[in-house]
């Protein structure tokens, strides 16, 4: 148990006697977790998932995340929903960057999360994690909005445990942590670098 | 409507000077097409445009072609003469066709509605001869099209009205949709590789140790 955390029994004790008892943290995250706003835009058909979620049937609001802005400066999460093409890659980080701390990217789909069937293609970028950091990966194609719902509470779940003091604070509250990452030139034959090394570590390949 | 040759006789008729090929299709679709000569493109095309019997106003769709070097065998009968005898011999002779770039129209007339007539033009090389004239002052839909097939396969269209990359971005050297385009070398892990996607796999393998066994290429997660 990390030292930001109440005793549970403790606290359903008191909270018996009427006493509500919390922490700076677990407030903070509570209210960061529910007001979670996303930055509205789409590129592909997982966008038209995404329209469904935060649509009437599917309802993103109940998560507290229909609040889509059109404006990175104004968003928390980046959902890259569908097919990032070279071309786009560089506005995407260029976005990312351009977004305020605390942020999160959700990679919604197989396009966004490794280039998808368009993966051998020559126009494609072969997952955006080669270049922003991604917090949750939604497979499918395009996944449904039960999945994005999902993903979104696996992101508040996560946004929960986040520490805002001690050894293992959240990257947003680490000065050493990067927050912007290099935007890609475009380059005469592929994107300049490939990918953003410090960030995207591809698989080994090894015999056994 | 016409038959080809009825519409390649009456089009060198009016303009004169130019060539027309009829260039047969043999499969089902049977689609043959015009093959028109640079030179009088654009007035032929005109002449498609404005002919009353034709009225070939609507240009649905403009794309490449890329024809590779070819070589052809073909056996010939030789007469050699043979330990002091003359005879036929066959021999293998090997015929050099050059590669070219097509650009291929397909043409439908709203007004007579009828259609397609395709047409095609195509250039001397794949290299630096690889100009076509523009059918963009001919037909207003051609002009995307043409700047794709520009970004795509190189082929330059003198008097296009704004011939820029339009997929691909401006700094960008390569044409990805002709046949020996080679895309940048970015492998990772495939886990169920086949056909060309397993030969480029095969290039990113560890090299084989001493002992040859049942192996298999497995990924590990760097991060440990």
């Amino acid at each position: 148990m990390s030292e930001n955390q109440i005793d549970e029994g403790l606290r359903s004790e008191l909270q018996k006697r009427g006493v509500w008892v919390t922490s700076t943290q677990e407030l903070y995250n509570w209210g960061r977790r529910n007001s979670i706003w996303p930055l509205q835009f789409g590129l592909a058909c997982c966008a038209i998932e995404m329209i469904a979620t935060a649509a009437s049937r599917y309802d993103l609001a109940r998560f507290g995340g229909e609040v889509f802005r059109p404006s990175p400066r104004q968003a928390d999460l980046m959902i890259v929903a569908g097919t990032v093409t070279k071309k786009m890659a560089p506005q995407i980080v260029r976005l990312y960057n351009q977004m305020p701390d605390p942020k999160y990217v959700i990679s919604m789909g197989a396009c966004a999360i490794s280039g998808g069937p368009f993966k051998q293609g020559y126009n494609v970028l072969k997952g955006i994690d080669r270049y922003i950091p991604v917090d949750v990966y939604i497979p499918g194609c395009p996944p449904r909005p039960e999945a994005l719902l999902h993903a979104f509470m696996e992101l508040q779940r996560k946004i929960k445990e986040q520490e805002l003091t001690g050894k293992n604070k959240a990257a947003h509250l680490d000065r050493a942590q990067p927050s912007e990452f290099p935007v890609p030139d475009f380059g005469a034959h592929d994107l300049e670098p490939p990918s953003n090394p410090n960030i995207f570590h591809p698989p080994k390949l090894e015999r056994v | 409507m016409e038959s080809l040759e009825e519409i390649k006789a009456r089009v060198e008729a009016a303009v004169p000077g130019a060539k027309i090929e009829v260039v047969p299709n043999a499969a089902v679709a049977a689609q043959s097409s015009l093959l028109l000569d640079r030179e009088h493109a654009v007035a032929l095309a005109q002449f498609f445009r404005d002919d009353p019997a034709l009225k070939l106003d609507h240009c649905s769709n403009v794309t490449g072609v890329d024809w590779l070097d070819r070589k052809v065998a073909k056996k010939v009968k030789v007469k050699k003469v043979v330990e002091g005898v003359e005879k036929e011999v066959e021999e293998t002779e090997e015929e050099f066709f050059p590669g070219y770039l097509e650009a291929v129209y397909h043409l439908f007339s709203m007004s007579l509605k009828h259609g397609p007539v395709i047409i095609r033009m195509r250039t001397p090389d794949r290299a630096a001869g690889a100009h076509l004239p523009s059918l963009t002052s001919i037909w207003r839909s051609a002009e995307f099209q043409e700047r794709e097939i520009f970004d795509l396969y190189g082929i330059k269209f003198d008097g296009h009205p704004d011939l820029r990359r339009i997929l691909m971005w401006d700094e960008f050297e390569d044409f990805p949709m002709r046949k020996d385009y080679k895309e940048p070398d970015d492998y990772e892990y495939e886990p169920t590789p086949h056909d060309e996607v397993l030969e480029k796999a095969q290039q990113h393998y560890p090299p084989r140790p001493q002992l040859d066994g049942a192996e298999k290429i497995t990924a590990t997660d760097s991060h440990g």
